[in-house]
Formats: structure tokens, C-alpha cells, sequence
């Protein structure tokens, strides 16, 4: 039985499987995209926080002032598969929630705010950059 | 909504006097640190010259009597006398012919009130005091629990509030605008959020705006402001707040009549909106530790939209 080629074979498998580790840890790695919101400005919509005051009840550590306990805090919303524990996290449910929450979950807390939905859009943009829980 | 947007940082500042007082105020400010600016300038220029190698001798006491006597007495002498001169403008503290309104300080708001001209009844409002443009204003000025004082630097000095004891400051603005204020005698945890507005506005929008604080509270049409009254007396929130025309009179709280009408809540913490305002009842010694409200307890997500909707109504 010929020794050399089963080595061969072995050493052929096992560059191949590392090849396939590293092609599939590749595509793991990087930094994963951010939901895109069509038509909203992150850098507006976080202008926009401030201004309505999302900090009055929730935490957002880069938000002046937004240290607020009565709701979750946004730290990590952008990593988020559910807003409020019930609605998909996704960019257009975003932004209607933002213009009236109790609409899509009756018995909610948050109250709407009167937002237009191109400021709802920014401010859902501003929203899914928040990704590092603290 | 629209008071959201609109509303700009107010302006606090004794360097941009908007009233008459504050404009003799600030020239105080200028002159004297110009004064000492040019003499400290004068000083290290002597000091230079003093260091020089090869410095002609002095005469030690010329120096003393021109320097250290005759100077001093005549540079503080002038400014004595232009101060004083300038003093005499001032403002008359004086209540006559004046707009007079009550503040009372409270460990952390203010208490305003005014007389109807129409009834001659009281009108108490909170945390905003409006005045008519031009015209000379008298606050009567007292505290309900320790030593309070008023000071609003863009309009006038500072003015102590002192339990069992009435004092009184005169201020008049020449220009229309929104004017921060603050307690500037420490008076508890929550002296730095003890912040007031004077909102200066054209005399026939005061007389509007006076008019309307008079009237007692409006019944809301729509369905959740009218549920959110039933709130109200749910959480016995009457105990210490009043709405005249709905809940008989309690001072404990501010009273609450026209609360949607103002431009903040919590005495300068938050601008006015349904949102903040639930926010606020949900938990206020989350946003000022050791405030005398407690926290909503049990109040279900509805009813305490509801209950900040039917405050915001209140304009």
C-alpha cells in the first residue's frame, strides 16, 4: 500500500477544509450594515432626538442629557429584532412607529409626537447606527 | 408640536442685557474689568521696567504716595462716584405704577401669580412669568421654605427670597424674547433645576395671554384627553395640584390650569409636550431626585398617555 499518496490525500483535505474555514469566517467577518432607512439622514435624525426629547424617558449615552429610565434604553436598538418586544425591527415599521406607537401596539406607553414621516425616517436612520449595547 | 421645533435655547446671560437694569448692570460688568484689565496691564509694565539690569534708582517714596495713595484714591474715587451716578438710574424699586405680580419660591419651583384685571381674582400659574414689553414690572418676592433667590441675568440683579418676608424686584424689558432664569441661592438637592423663563411679550399679547390664564380650565372634546381627566382623579393627582374649574384648590404642586400653555415642566427641565409630560409622571425622581411628586404607581401605559394628553390640552 502506497504510503505517500493517502498523506496526500489527508494533507489535500485538510488545506481544503482550512480554505473553507477561513472563506466562511470572511464572510462572518467585517462589520455587519446597518439597516438602511430610504430617504432618512442619520446625522438629522439625531439632531431630531434632541430636539423631541427621546431623552426624557430613554438612555442614549451619545445623546446629551438622554439618560431617561422610564422607557428601554436605545443603546443596542440597532441590533434589535423586535421594537417593543412585538413589532419586526424593520425600516419601514420603524418609521410608522415612530409616528404612532399606539397604533401598532395598543397599551403602549410611548405616546405619538406628532412626528412627520420624513422626520420619523431620519430619526429611524439615527436609530439603527445605535448598535453597542453599554 | 410646533413649539418643538420652534423654541431656541433661551438666552442667560448678565453679557446681553435685554432690560434696563441689566443694560446698567453690564456697563458696571465692562467698566470695572476694563479698569483693572488697564491697571494690571500698568503694573506688569512696571514690573518689566523694575527688572531691567541696569535700572536707574528710584525714589522708593514717591512711588508709595503717587502709586500706593494718591492713584488708588483717585482711580476708586471716580469710579465710586460714576458708579453711584449710575446707580441712581436704576429702576425704582418701587411697586407704584408697576405691573405687580407674586413669586413664591418653592424647594424646586416657582409660584406666580397674578390679578385678573377683569375679576380681580388671583390667577396662579408656575416655572413662567409673563410680563408686557416696556413696562415697569414689581415682583413680589417670598418663600415658602428656606432661602430662595431670583435672578434673571439678562433683565436685572439678583434678588433673595426669604421665608415670612416679603422683598421685592423691579425689572423691565425693552426687548420681546424668552429669558432663563435661576435659583442662585442654594437651596437643596435640586437647586440646579430650579430654572424659570420670563417670557417678554408685546403688551396686547400679554393682555391676550392674561386673559386667557384666567379662564378656568377648557373640557377636551376628543376621547383620550377626556379619558386622561378621569385619570387625574384616579391618581389623586387633586391632593397637591389644583386645575381651576375641575379640582378645588390644593398648593402643594403648581397649579395646573394652563400647564399645556407653558414653554417647560419640572421648572425649566423639559419643554412642554405630551410626551415629556408623561415622561415626567412616570417617574420624576428620575429626572430630579428628592422632588416632593412620587412616581405614578400602577398607572397603565394608556391612561398615562391619556393623562398627558389631557395636561398638554390645558392651554
Amino acid at each position: 500500500m502506497p504510503i505517500l499518496p493517502d498523506t496526500l490525500r489527508l494533507t489535500a483535505r485538510a488545506l481544503l477544509c482550512a480554505a473553507l474555514c477561513v472563506a466562511a469566517l470572511a464572510g462572518c467577518g467585517g462589520k455587519p450594515k446597518e439597516k438602511q432607512v430610504p430617504g432618512g439622514d442619520a446625522r438629522v435624525g439625531k439632531q431630531l432626538v434632541t430636539q423631541y426629547q427621546c431623552g426624557a424617558c430613554h438612555k442614549i449615552s451619545e445623546v446629551r442629557g438622554a439618560a431617561g429610565e422610564v422607557g428601554p434604553e436605545l443603546d443596542g436598538f440597532g441590533k434589535l429584532s423586535y421594537i417593543a418586544t412585538v413589532i419586526p425591527n424593520q425600516p419601514d415599521k420603524l418609521t410608522a412607529w415612530l409616528m404612532d406607537p399606539p397604533a401598532m401596539k395598543p397599551g403602549t406607553t410611548m405616546p405619538a409626537m406628532g412626528l412627520t414621516e420624513q422626520e420619523a425616517r431620519h430619526m429611524a436612520a439615527y436609530l439603527y447606527t445605535l448598535r453597542s449595547p453599554k | 408640536m410646533s413649539r418643538m421645533r420652534q423654541m431656541s435655547e433661551p438666552l442667560q446671560s448678565v453679557l446681553h442685557p435685554a432690560g434696563a437694569d441689566a443694560e446698567v448692570i453690564g456697563q458696571f460688568t465692562w467698566v470695572l474689568f476694563g479698569a483693572g484689565l488697564l491697571i494690571f496691564l500698568a503694573v506688569m509694565a512696571l514690573l518689566g521696567l523694575s527688572l531691567r539690569r541696569h535700572a536707574a534708582p528710584l525714589r522708593p517714596g514717591l512711588w508709595i504716595a503717587g502709586g500706593g495713595i494718591a492713584l488708588p484714591v483717585l482711580l476708586l474715587t471716580g469710579l465710586l462716584a460714576w458708579s453711584t451716578w449710575r446707580s441712581a438710574q436704576l429702576v425704582p424699586q418701587a411697586s407704584n405704577n408697576a405691573l405687580a405680580i407674586s413669586v413664591t419660591a418653592r424647594m424646586w419651583w416657582w409660584e406666580v401669580r397674578y390679578r385678573d384685571p377683569a375679576s380681580g381674582r388671583e390667577i396662579a400659574t408656575a416655572n413662567e412669568i409673563r410680563i408686557p414689553v416696556g413696562r415697569t414690572v414689581y415682583l413680589g418676592l417670598n418663600a415658602a421654605d428656606v432661602i430662595h433667590s431670583l435672578w434673571v441675568p439678562a433683565l436685572a440683579g439678583k434678588r433673595d427670597m426669604i421665608p415670612g418676608r416679603v422683598t421685592g424686584l423691579t425689572l423691565r424689558a425693552d426687548k420681546p424674547g424668552v429669558y432663563r432664569g435661576q435659583c442662585a441661592e442654594y437651596c437643596g438637592t435640586q437647586h440646579a433645576h430650579m430654572a424659570l423663563h420670563v417670557v417678554a411679550l408685546a403688551p396686547a399679547e400679554f393682555e391676550a395671554w392674561l386673559r386667557n390664564q384666567a379662564q378656568p380650565a377648557r373640557t377636551p372634546e376628543a376621547a383620550l384627553p377626556l379619558r386622561g381627566r378621569a385619570v387625574f382623579f384616579e391618581q389623586k393627582c387633586q391632593s397637591c395640584h389644583t386645575i381651576r374649574g375641575v379640582a378645588a384648590s390644593n398648593s402643594l404642586g403648581p397649579d395646573l390650569t394652563h400647564v399645556g400653555s407653558r414653554l417647560q415642566i419640572g421648572a425649566g427641565l423639559l419643554r412642554t409636550h405630551s410626551s415629556t409630560l408623561a415622561g415626567w409622571i412616570a417617574d420624576p425622581q428620575a429626572f430630579k431626585p428628592g422632588v416632593f411628586m412620587p412616581a405614578a404607581s400602577g398607572i397603565d401605559g394608556e391612561s398615562l398617555r391619556a393623562l398627558a394628553a389631557y395636561l398638554e390640552h390645558l392651554q
